[in-house]
């Protein structure tokens, strides 16, 4: 078993994607994932001590998906994702001090305090939400791709999804026009196993997996594990091109596994809906974090010690990025009601017709 | 000035917004090869080709998300709804993706689109394509909510919803598609936000929008022809934003008012402008502000009687004699 799963790992390494890689993107890449873990679990010692309201899903054990994902972006790729967002946000560039202060309902936040955890976006990098409503952003990931083919651009439109999410309507009409419109989507799902408290098995029907339904729309799909980061870009990968050269949609399921709850207030899910056990499983065999360093390390591309060395930069980044959020302030009073309508704040001439408010 | 179909002015906005901009772009459910439902796109396919006018498939969420995305990256789609109806297929795009997107990135993003179709009853269709949205609409920050009246508004309004870069809900009514009316050969834009006083009088106001400001001027002919009553008619074209300005100065000269609408009565646009109008114009006023609307209960099918459901001019004489 062992073995094979190295044999493996090793195919997807000679990737022609992954086997470019310099010794310095490789590193980068393991970078990107421990930022995100050290972010998260920042939050949420910052959750605990009430610096934030409302809900916080932390991405922690998915991290080689978003990173892995967004390493193949070019300039007119784009990606959108669902409210389990933190992971694109970093991995897209966007800064933890944004993201935090964000977190923190801070005027310095990535939207000024106005979309909270579930909704972080940062056009300038090619990323567009940050979605709260399951399934929701997919007919609009559907229109970014369809844009950029509008334009006559080469790029696609990456739309990350949970696996709870593939059982909404509006999923299937977006694949519907995907795939008749020939339209550069990426469909990825996200699968870690639950939505919410319930497991796969008991909240979806099918063959042998979830991008299996694609099939049904004449839809090229695919299924990897996301262990190996190196898996995850290989067959992204392949979309990519797909959808560059061919205009064409895709649909990838990628296996992954959350360790904390859905979100912080989910205290069942440790010997509730799931065992103990099974995380411990995922922690110890399955981190994408840990597979990667070891891979490195083995090979000399890294050591313990520069792990160590990235990982407190991370852990003090990621305190830093806390500091700057507490210390920011909160936005004004007035800018309840400013960013609603575009004319409005430019003050247009259509801005400056008419009631847009109807406070007094 | 040539007499026009209500819908051939829309179509000539639609041809000379997308000859202005190659972002505008049409999409729906038959508005390509068909002409649309109610041929209000016809022959733009064959003009602007299958990249620019698009038949989607009967998909509301789907299609209408898909034009609020493409919208997030400046191109500027006008979506068909064959009925606003529909639109309860398609809230949670138009709700929580169009109004909330530029709210939520802290101002980074806006949607340039416009979601139009008609919304209207009285076609004995039944209560399922006989809704009326626009208080539901207007009632969520972020969304704009137009309602013509006439070929020459909904040209002069369709020309500024495709250039405003805010999501504009365009209200139509299958009852006027075919009714004629005067639309300059020049250019020509209507504002949003601009109430049009479509008759001056000096007795009583009455203030409407969509299909009921055409109801109120018949009423205003027969109160003049019959009861010597000179009533005012302020048509709002547009609920929001919308011309607080232009109510409250026809209030102050008549003193009174009534709201037609063909809205339902409950939070209907009407008791926003009458809770308005009592907090505003509470000293102008020398009676209550009243109100018609829609009768209250689901669109009925029975020809005879959804005629008497709707506001019709004789409802409104009555009205006013109540207060006059
Ligand atoms: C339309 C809608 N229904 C329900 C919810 C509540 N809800 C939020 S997340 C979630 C589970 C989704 O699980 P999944 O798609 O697998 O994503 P994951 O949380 O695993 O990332 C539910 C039911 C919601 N936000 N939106
Ligand atoms: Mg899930």
């Amino acid at each position: 078993m062992a073995s094979a799963a190295k044999a493996e790992q090793l195919d997807f390494a000679k990737t022609p994607i992954n086997s470019k890689l310099s010794a310095q993107q490789k590193v980068r890449l393991l970078t990107e994932m421990v930022r995100i873990r050290r972010f998260e679990t920042e939050s949420l010692r910052q959750y605990q001590a009430k610096k934030m309201g409302g809900f916080l899903h932390l991405y922690n054990g998915q991290e080689s998906v978003a990173v892995g994902c967004v390493s193949l972006m070019g300039d007119d790729d784009h990606v959108i994702t669902a409210y389990r967002d933190h992971g694109h946000a970093l991995a897209v560039g966007m800064t933890m001090n944004e993201c935090m202060a964000e977190l923190f309902g801070k005027v310095t936040g990535c939207s000024k305090g106005k979309g909270g955890s579930m909704h972080f976006f940062a056009p300038d990098k090619n990323y567009w939400g940050g979605h709260g409503i399951v399934a929701g952003q997919t007919p609009l990931g559907l229109g970014l791709a369809y844009a950029l083919k509008y334009k006559g651009v080469k790029g696609a439109a990456m739309c990350f999804m949970g696996d709870g999410a593939v059982n909404q309507g509006c999923f299937y009409e977006s694949l519907n026009m995907a795939a008749l419109f020939d339209i550069p989507v990426i469909y990825i799902i996200e699968n870690n196993g639950y939505s919410m408290g319930t497991s796969l098995a008991r909240s979806s029907s099918f063959k042998s997996c979830l991008a299996e339904r694609a099939e049904g729309f004449n839809i090229a799909w695919g299924q990897c594990n996301g262990t190996d980061i190196y898996e995850v870009r290989a067959n992204v990968q392949t979309a990519i091109e797909r959808a560059h050269n061919e205009s064409k949609p895709t649909v990838l399921e990628i296996a992954t596994y959350r360790y904390y709850g859905h979100s912080v207030a989910d205290a069942k899910h440790t010997g509730g809906y799931r065992q103990k056990e099974e995380i411990e499983h995922y922690k110890q065999n399955h981190d994408p974090i840990q597979v990667f360093k070891r891979r490195l390390i083995e090979e000399g591309t890294l050591t313990e010690e520069k792990y160590e060395q990235l990982d407190e930069a991370a852990k003090a980044e990621a305190a830093a990025a806390a500091q700057f959020a507490d210390e920011s302030p909160i936005p004004s009073e007035e800018s309840i009601t400013q960013d609603v309508y575009f004319e409005v704040d430019r003050q247009t001439e259509a801005g400056r017709t008419g009631k847009h408010f109807f406070n007094d | 000035m040539p007499l026009i179909e209500y819908r051939d002015a829309l179509n000539q906005a639609f041809a000379e917004e997308m000859e202005r901009d190659p972002n505008v772009v049409l999409m729906g459910e038959e508005v390509a090869e068909y002409d649309g439902a109610y041929k209000v796109t016809r022959g733009l396919w064959q003009r602007f080709g299958s990249k620019r006018v698009m038949d989607t498939p009967i998909s509301e969420a789907g299609f209408i998300g898909m034009g609020i995305g493409a919208s997030m990256l400046g191109i500027r789609p006008v979506m068909e709804l064959m009925f606003w109806s529909f639109a309860a297929v398609a809230w949670d795009q138009i709700i929580n993706n169009a109004a909330q997107v530029r709210y939520m990135s802290g101002g980074l993003i806006n949607c340039p689109i416009v979601i139009r179709g008609p919304a209207n009853g009285g076609t004995n269709v039944g209560a399922t394509h006989s809704h009326n949205h626009e208080n539901f609409l207007a009632n969520i920050p972020g969304l704009k909510v137009v309602c013509p009246a006439t070929a020459y508004d909904a040209k002069g309004l369709m020309k500024s919803a495709i250039r405003d870069n805010d999501p504009v809900m365009f209200m139509e009514n299958t009852l006027l598609y075919g009714e004629k009316g005067e639309v300059p050969e020049e250019e020509y834009l209507i504002p949003l936000g601009r109430a049009d006083v479509k008759r001056e009088g000096t007795d009583i106001s009455l203030i409407a929008h969509g299909r009921a400001a055409l109801t109120a001027l018949k009423a205003a002919e027969l109160l003049a022809a019959e009861h010597n009553i000179n009533a005012e008619v302020v048509d709002l074209r547009s609920i929001r934003p919308l011309d607080e300005e232009a109510i409250l100065e026809s209030v102050r000269k008549t003193h009174r008012a009534v709201y037609i609408e063909e809205n339902k009565p409950f939070c209907g646009v009407g008791a926003q402008i009458a809770s308005m109008l009592q907090e505003k114009a509470f000293d102008d006023l020398d009676a209550p502000v009243l109100r018609i609307s829609s009768m209250d209960a689901p669109a009925i099918y029975s020809p005879e009687l959804e005629k008497k459901q709707l506001p019709r001019p004789l409802d409104i004489v009555e009205k006013v004699l109540s207060i006059c």
